[in-house]
């Protein structure tokens, strides 16, 4: 038991220091505030989620409903069809994108000159697209009657396609888009990884003989490694959460592809747009959290008892 | 490393030609649209080379110019005011937990970090800034909620944290303030981060539709991305339900499919030359917030 006066002089002395770094405080001030209002007063807000919310009663008027908010969702086909798309899609994004992205980076090394100047460029573009304007791209290819596809069906003698309305060509077509968008930029930065590793390694491995798929396997992957696994983790980590504006705007939010085109994230964001059932939709998001939360922790202990060195924190 | 033509260097190039047109294939394919005439859309529908050049899509879209405009009105502000605001804020957050002397340093560290793991999701925050701090129809709901982003901050902090500690501890041998410091000393060594992480919130903003699609209803403040995507669905909503509007609504007033893709050659076109400039920025920062301390 501290006495009183003691723990006394412990607020003293904490207040004494506070006062000599009352500058830095003030620096941090600004970001505490804005965290504390849009990132953890809201977690107060998450309590809509085990509530039968409604408009007139407000947040802290509704009444509990204990967990009927859940039983209620994981009762429903739609739980299992948007975990499902939305895991199973992220899952082959970071695949793809990992290993198409390791694969041009290492292909960019042996072409080095002027013209990977050029090449870089045009890889970096549909970064620089918005998901919206992205939007128009597919449309120009999807639409019905005038889309370039259904012109090519026709000038071909089939019969075209209602891509809007057909469910089953979207686990192609997402990945398409997905990759087309981003994998330019993946490249790049392992490009980048690459520059770093000192030209020694290589010099040493030619001289005693290395071919160039010895370089690359036994050089330049393992020296990537540390930053494969750091964006692999990261993503990994947010694999519970969709690129909401790729599964939005490409499939236009037809509601004939839910099937193969809903997500966690369209799927919350739709049912709060339509003021369905927001304490449903508050569990959903609840859901998304924890789960995202799980994962990132344990992918980083993981990484942590493989290599210390690797992980996030 | 040799310079010389090869078979397998002849490949490689191939392999990138071949992916240079096959990401540029569908951008193309809009510009193109754009610059294809109406009578020839109906007919023939969207093609690489249009049969006959036109600008009537552009002229529709310049004789009405006036939602575009208040459109780049308002992303411009937006990218702007929020820009400016979000730096200041990223590198005083950044600077002082780069501060290794600063005793409450670890504490705020996880407090600003422990975001990007875990949220509150959607809904209370839409509940937030609609019903709390009432600033949903407003330029705010566009700027304030991206001030503070913590990957940028780690990128920051980074940054940061290699700039000598000896600097600050002779600083204020010197008698100079903290503020005085941060402002004269710190930011001036900063620049190369200050210009990276500027960039991305920039492009951030610049790109931004999904705090319009959230919040703004009116017209007054819709940014250029949620104008793209409304004039997109509201096209859909008319050429799909063409037989219930028919004479409610009038359809001239609708731009055309060509004034649609030129439309959106002319919100998103000028950023494709201005952002591909600073290419090596977008990868240095990526690759900075991507390490450990």
């Amino acid at each position: 038991m501290m006495q009183p006066a003691k723990r006394f002089s412990k607020w003293k002395h904490e207040w004494k220091m506070m006062k000599r770094q009352r500058s830095l405080l003030v620096m941090s001030a600004p970001a505490i505030l804005f965290k504390l209002i849009f990132s953890y007063l809201p977690l107060i807000g998450l309590v809509i989620a085990f509530k039968s919310y409604r408009y007139d009663l407000g947040i802290f008027g509704s009444d509990w409903n204990g967990f009927n908010n859940f039983t209620f969702f994981f009762t429903s086909q739609t739980a299992w069809i948007i975990t499902r798309n939305t895991v199973l899609y992220n899952g082959a994004f970071i695949l793809l994108t990992t290993v198409c992205a390791l694969l041009l980076a290492i292909l960019l090394r042996e072409i080095m000159g002027r013209r990977i100047q050029m090449y870089q460029t045009v890889l970096f573009l549909p970064h620089l697209l918005s998901w919206v304007v992205v939007g128009y791209i597919a449309l120009a290819i999807f639409e019905p009657g005038k889309g370039l596809l259904h012109q090519l069906a026709l000038s071909m003698g089939e019969q075209p396609v209602a891509w809007y309305q057909e469910p089953k060509w979207w686990p192609l077509i997402l990945p398409l888009f997905h990759i087309w968008k981003s994998v330019g930029l993946s490249a790049l930065i392992y490009f980048t990884g690459i520059l770093g590793i000192h030209p020694s390694y290589y010099e040493a491995a030619q001289i005693d003989g290395a071919s160039k798929w010895q370089l690359a396997t036994k050089i330049t992957i393992p020296m990537l490694m540390p930053l494969v696994v750091i964006l692999f983790l990261v993503a990994v980590g947010g694999i519970f959460r969709a690129d909401f504006g790729l599964f939005y705007f490409i499939p236009n939010d037809s509601s004939f592809l839910y099937s193969t085109t809903d997500v966690i994230d369209t799927y919350v964001y739709r049912s709060l747009k339509n003021i369905s059932d927001i304490g449903m939709t508050a569990a959903v998001g609840l859901y998304q959290s924890v789960v995202g939360f799980v994962l990132v922790i344990s992918a980083n202990a993981l990484v942590r008892r493989i290599n210390r060195d690797n992980s996030m924190w | 490393m040799e310079r010389k033509w090869s078979w397998s260097r002849g490949v490689i190039h191939g392999i990138f030609l071949v992916l240079s047109i096959a990401i540029i294939a569908p951008m193309w394919l809009v510009v193109s649209a754009s610059f294809t005439a109406e009578e020839e859309l109906i007919l023939s529908g969207y093609s690489f080379f249009p049969q006959e050049f036109s600008m009537q899509g552009y002229e529709v879209i310049l004789q009405y110019p006036v939602d575009l405009i208040r459109a780049y009105g308002v992303t411009i502000l937006v990218t702007i005011a929020g820009t400016l605001a979000s730096i200041l804020l990223t590198a005083m957050t950044g600077y002082v937990l780069a501060r290794k002397d600063f005793r409450y340093r670890r504490m705020l560290t996880f407090y600003v970090f422990f975001t990007m793991i875990f949220s509150s999701g959607l809904v209370p925050f839409y509940m937030l800034v609609t019903k709390y701090l009432h600033i949903k129809d407003t330029v705010w709901a566009l700027i304030i909620p991206y001030l503070l982003n913590p990957f940028y901050v780690l990128i920051m902090k980074g940054f940061m944290d290699k700039l000598p500690h000896e600097m600050i501890e002779s600083g204020k041998m010197d008698g100079a303030g903290e503020w005085r410091m941060f402002f004269q000393l710190i930011l001036p060594l900063s620049a190369p981060a200050l210009a990276t992480v500027s960039l991305f919130i920039s492009f951030a903003y610049w790109n931004d539709w999904w705090l319009g699609l959230l919040f703004i209803d009116n017209e007054q403040w819709v940014p250029l991305q949620l104008l793209l995507y409304r004039t997109m669905s509201s096209i859909e909503f008319i050429a799909n339900n063409a037989q219930y509007v028919d004479g409610l609504v009038d359809l001239s007033k609708f731009p055309s499919m060509s004034a649609r893709m030129a439309l959106a050659i002319v919100g998103a076109g000028p950023m494709m030359f201005i952002f591909p400039l600073f290419r090596r920025f977008f990868v240095a920062g990526l690759t900075i917030g991507s390490l450990k301390e």
